[in-house]
């Protein structure tokens, strides 16, 4: 162990940081959008929805993360050309976006699954309370339905932040040069791994860390009645 | 058709097909999968004893090694087998007075790697379902003078398995598609195979689509004999729920 070394091990990765992080955010973010969309189709799209559904999470959740950033990265640079007419090859020439769409897609297959969950976990008496209050539609969507399911989903919403945290690693093997990327080039160069990896996992530790705790306080900002019943 | 016909060529079983050098990495991937899933099983339950030990020490170990675990990218993992490996071979190497670069053999480092990672998801599961084993079912085997390692054998493995089967599952498909991460270390498996025809044949999009196909048609096996286990362990306990 040479504190020295990890010191500079250190400060080299964290150069990496915010590339990790807006990874990280960017997929979660656009993931989640494209999830509660997909939730919305799957519990009121009808049968063809459901199919559709059912058959887009079983793609995503069924195959390798790598393998889809793999395919939109390397694979859909075969068709060049009809990209370049469609205006869209800027965007997948890009490693950044390749690994933000890969990322987007299949975290929206995760969280979409755990929305549909939180949706149908909202008890019917609680949607016949606000329509006999005279709410309907998008109004009875946004006050009730969709704060109701949050807090049902946010657990399991909180594990899927923290996979994608780790996923964002992948991104690394499509040449974008983020912790793990920058890690795994000083492996290769001085072959110290073993503190180079104490140094990377401490710094994905700390991101989770931070991640869980925020959690925390959403979860508690999120649950005032629950806290009202533990005082009396 | 034309499309479809080039397609079947390339990752046909004829002269210039794919085929079987594909299926075969296939296999390679589930055999890696498979000695990194029994690999995570055997850790696996000694971190879950330590969770249940009576020791603080203990506790506390397994409690780190889950939280670091689980909590690290797979990616780091695999390259401290690898790198790390293969500087520990090479040191020993060195005592025996060879100076060369000594590799860590890619299945290896995979099985490893999988091992360990998977046996932190893997403890998890096999505590929830000790857990929900009835106590009284233990101290009943306690009761009749069993001592702990045919009570263990004959009552608590049995019992934790068939609730430990539906998270076990789970974690079987993480390894399944962690597996892919090991064609960094250059093991012929399903995704690196796809990566040499990709590169050989300049027909990336085609191979990975394969790649997803097959990968897709492993995951929907496996879960359905999960699914059959599940239904067959269970038979007895059904209307308790």
């Amino acid at each position: 162990m040479d504190i020295g070394f990890m010191w500079d091990t250190f400060l080299t990765l964290l150069s990496g940081l915010p590339l990790t992080l807006e990874l990280a955010v960017t997929s979660i973010l656009a993931g989640s959008v494209l999830a509660l969309a997909i939730a919305l189709i799957a519990v009121t799209g009808g049968e063809i929805g459901r199919t559709f559904t059912r058959a887009y999470v079983f793609v995503f959740r069924g195959s390798p993360l790598l393998v889809q950033m793999f395919l939109i990265y390397y694979g859909l640079g075969q068709f060049r050309h009809g990209l370049q007419d469609l205006g869209v090859w800027w965007f997948f020439r890009e490693p950044y976006w390749c690994a933000v769409l890969a990322l987007t897609l299949n975290t929206a297959a995760y969280c979409s699954e755990i929305f549909r969950g939180g949706l149908q976990a909202v008890s019917i008496q609680e949607i016949e309370a606000a329509r006999a209050c005279g709410m309907s539609g998008v109004l009875l969507f946004r006050r009730i339905i969709l704060p109701i399911a949050i807090r049902h989903a946010l657990p399991a919403y909180g594990n899927e932040i923290i996979l994608m945290v780790k996923a964002t690693a992948l991104a690394s093997v499509i040449t974008i040069m983020e912790v793990t990327g920058l890690a795994g080039k000083l492996i290769a160069d001085s072959f110290r791994a073993f503190e180079i990896f104490i140094v990377a996992g401490a710094i994905y530790l700390a991101i989770n860390f931070v991640v869980t705790r925020m959690l925390m306080v959403v979860e508690f900002w999120l649950s005032p009645h629950m806290r009202m019943r533990l005082q009396s | 058709m034309e499309l479809i016909d080039s397609y079947l060529a390339l990752v046909g079983f004829g002269q210039t097909g794919w085929g079987l050098l594909l299926l075969t990495a296939a296999a390679m991937t589930i055999g890696v999968s498979v000695c990194g899933f029994l690999a995570g099983t055997v850790i696996g339950t000694m971190i879950t004893f330590m969770q249940l030990s009576r020791h603080m020490v203990f506790r506390g170990l397994a409690d780190c090694y889950t939280t670091i675990l689980r909590g690290v990218p797979d990616l780091l993992v695999i390259y401290l087998f690898y790198f790390g490996g293969s500087a520990f071979l090479g040191s020993i190497g060195s005592l025996f007075g060879y100076h060369g670069f000594i590799g860590m053999p890619a299945f290896l480092t995979g099985t490893l790697a999988l091992g360990v990672v998977s046996a932190a998801y893997q403890a998890e599961v096999f505590r929830g379902a000790y857990r929900s084993v009835a106590r009284g079912e233990i101290e009943a085997a306690s009761a009749v003078g069993m001592r702990p390692w045919p009570k263990f054998r004959r009552i608590v493995a049995p019992l934790v398995l068939r609730y430990a089967i539906p998270g076990l599952g789970n974690t079987w498909q993480l390894v399944l598609k962690e597996s892919a991460l090991i064609s960094v270390t250059g093991l012929v498996e399903l995704l690196r195979q796809s990566q040499i025809a990709a590169g050989s044949t300049r027909r990336p999009f085609e191979f990975y689509l394969t790649a997803v196909v097959l990968y897709l048609i492993v995951t929907w096996f496996s879960s359905i004999l999960f699914r059959r286990m599940e239904t067959r362990t269970t038979q007895g306990i059904k209307g308790a729920l």
